[in-house]
């Protein structure tokens, strides 16, 4: 098992005709990505030759769909197209949107996230790496070779940051890694990902990173208290951030009293999750934690 | 991107909100004149991208033209929280009868906008959402629906705010959203004695990620970073922000750059920047930051902390390579490379073997070295 992403989805890439797009959808596939096709309505029809496995392109999402039986989709479409490119998403009744562009203006988050609740689409993203589910598929632009399948459920805003946390704790492995973005508005929150992580059978551990800004990470302390049992371990970015000053993600940035580094570590330490003041510090105790737990 | 306040009035105007007549100067001279337009009596008011203004004398009434001169010239250049004032705005004096406030915010929490409005405007608000927070009603906006009379008309119910206030209401989510703000608030709107409804003083922040279909912003992105080392970096597409410190960090991805000031600060040294390459850096991204933090004399020792995912060591290595050889070294250059690559970004550093450049193997250790490399400069 593993949350939103499996062995048996099957990914269409929206704008894999683009730069980045063909990049990453080699290494998805080298990664064992079950890539169904592309979609570019300017291109469909055309097949593209990925190390001698040819991947189809479509002209839509719902074409993708309906040929492949495609559940899930990952966004490389640039920020002047990235709104209409997941609302014809969202409107294929696609189950999973993962959305990698970074620079989406809010307005369009706004639109294409509150849309897609209507019509039942997961969004992961936007400004994200993706998600990973170690050994069995990689949507978006996670390093696959880090780590390997193992009992870790990670959430994180910070796509640098799953990294390294991926790699201090790639002896144990992880079910899921996810990237949920760090802009002001996601679709998939740090609670989303607990819900998931909590029932699945796979997960033993919960590893959540957070960084200022907002209050995503006060309000996952709540829910840690009231719904998730098994042991969750932190870390939080930012406890140096001037407020007022927007710190590389657009929702990074610490307004008055509220958003602070502090506010939200003292949150998770008082539903008592432990967390860590660096990334290998956090890495320890995950193993500590796990430990314990054997 | 926050706008001053001239910035701010001028959306206002530009979508039919009534503002006071107003015109802004850097010079007394010209102060004196504004006045005498506006009919002799003006309030001078500094601006400045911070709250608090008029508890710090930025903002005074002056009575006549000469007075005006006066008071632009002690107001211009007075520092206020930090920020030195630079311009002034004179504007006519209004007749208030009753003051409001009203504002849409981003809601992150429901990924939506929010509008809030009290019937008690002012100086004080943020005490009246403090004290008495029932004076302060929010109401979450649709956003596909967005703004209309009647969403207006029972936010200004709700708030207790009069009847004329609704249109300004529509106006203002108008700006919101052709904007592509994700804060637009008037503090205080009033009414006039004659019963007029106007916006006396706005703040607008802007989505800096809308920049490519706002072409508008071109002039107030220049008047964007008051730093000239971060005017520099903006320049070269940089992402950068200048902090106090002594240890120059630059590394890739925001949330492992922030955790890294983060490290050097638990070491017990203060960072002196942010600055983040991003994905996919280049060599010539990694060699143009690095010069950027060359350049700030504040900067010790230098920390470079890369876990390459998208982005290549050895590209990053080649960066530090190259900038080696453009600008000359003169402090300590810490550099802790993992992940993709790593090998041979390594080797290319090895290979170069700057005396001044030394490697760490993780990003504990390298932050432990760079912070007692500064503290001994």
């Amino acid at each position: 098992m593993a949350i939103f992403l499996t062995k048996d989805s099957k990914v269409l890439v929206q704008g894999m005709t683009g730069g980045e797009g063909m990049k990453h959808t080699r290494r998805m596939l080298a990664a064992g990505t079950n890539v169904v096709g592309g979609v570019n309505p300017r291109k469909a029809g055309h097949g593209v030759d990925f190390d001698n496995r040819a991947v189809p392109v479509f002209g839509s999402v719902r074409e993708g769909m309906d040929a492949t039986g495609a559940d899930v989709t990952v966004v490389f479409v640039p920020p002047a197209f990235a709104k209409a490119a997941v609302l014809e998403a969202a409107d294929a009744g696609i189950a999973l949107a993962v959305v990698i562009t970074e620079g989406i203006p809010v307005h369009d988050s706004v639109a294409f996230t509150s849309y897609a609740k209507s019509t039942g689409t997961r969004i992961i993203g936007p400004n994200c790496p993706g998600l990973i589910t170690p050994g069995q598929s990689n949507a978006g632009i996670i390093p696959a070779d880090i780590t390997k399948p193992g009992r870790i459920g990670l959430v994180s805003k910070s796509g640098t940051l799953t990294y390294q946390l991926m790699y201090e704790l790639r002896d144990i492995g992880f079910s899921t890694c996810v990237g949920i973005g760090g802009d002001p508005v996601v679709g998939t929150s740090h609670i989303d990902c607990l819900a998931a992580f909590e029932a699945d059978p796979d997960t033993e551990l919960i590893v959540m990173i957070g960084e200022i800004g907002g209050d995503a990470e006060e309000r996952a302390a709540a829910y840690i208290r009231d719904h998730v049992t098994k042991p969750v371990v932190g870390y939080i970015a930012g406890f140096t951030a001037p407020e007022g000053r927007t710190m590389g993600h657009a929702g990074a940035i610490v307004s008055g009293s509220s958003g602070t580094a502090r506010a939200k570590r003292d949150a998770l330490e008082a539903v008592g999750v432990k967390v860590g003041g660096t990334p290998a510090e956090t890495a320890r105790l995950a193993l500590g934690a796990l430990a314990d737990q054997a | 991107m926050d706008l001053y306040e001239h910035q701010a009035r001028q959306l206002f105007e530009d979508h039919g909100i009534v503002v006071p007549r107003a015109e802004v100067t850097d010079s007394p001279k010209e102060a004196r004149e504004i006045a005498r337009r506006l009919g002799g009596r003006a309030v001078v008011k500094a601006q400045v991208k911070t709250g608090g203004r008029g508890k710090a004398g930025g903002v005074k009434l002056a009575a006549d033209p000469a007075e005006a001169e006066l008071t632009a010239r002690r107001i211009l250049g007075m520092d206020i929280k930090g920020h030195t004032v630079g311009t002034v705005m004179l504007a006519e004096p209004i007749d208030v009868e009753a003051e409001f406030y009203v504002s849409y915010v981003l809601d992150r929490t429901a990924g939506g906008f929010l509008a809030i409005a009290s019937a008690e405007g002012g100086m004080e608000i943020e005490e009246v959402a403090a004290t008495r927070p029932e004076a302060v009603v929010r109401v979450p906006v649709d956003p596909a629906e967005g703004v209309t009379s009647a969403k207006a008309a029972e936010i200004a119910r709700a708030a207790g705010l009069p009847q004329q206030s609704v249109d300004v209401l529509v106006r203002l989510w108008q700006v919101l959203v052709r904007e592509d703000a994700l804060l637009v608030e008037v503090n205080p709107l009033v009414r006039t004695r004659q019963g007029r409804i106007v916006a006396l003083d706005g703040k607008v922040t802007l989505d800096d990620n809308a920049g490519f279909r706002q072409e508008r912003w071109g002039a107030e992105e220049a008047q964007h970073h008051d730093d000239p080392l971060e005017a520099a970096a903006a320049a070269l597409g940089l992402n950068y922000v200048k902090l106090d410190g002594e240890v120059g960090v630059i590394g890739n991805g925001a949330g492992l750059v922030m955790s890294t000031l983060d490290v050097v600060a638990g070491c017990g040294a203060r960072p002196a920047d942010f600055l983040d390459i991003g994905g996919g850096a280049s060599a010539r991204i990694m060699a143009d930051g690095l010069s950027v933090i060359l350049s700030d004399p504040a900067v010790k020792s230098v920390l470079v902390n890369v876990f390459g995912g998208i982005t290549a060591c050895d590209t990053v290595a080649e960066g530090i390579v190259r900038a080696l050889d453009t600008v000359e070294l003169t402090r300590p250059l810490v550099v802790r490379l993992d992940g993709n690559n790593a090998a041979r970004g390594r080797a290319i550093l090895d290979e170069r073997a700057h005396p001044l450049v030394q490697q760490a193997t993780t990003m504990d250790g390298a932050a432990r070295r760079a912070a007692r490399l500064a503290r001994t400069a």
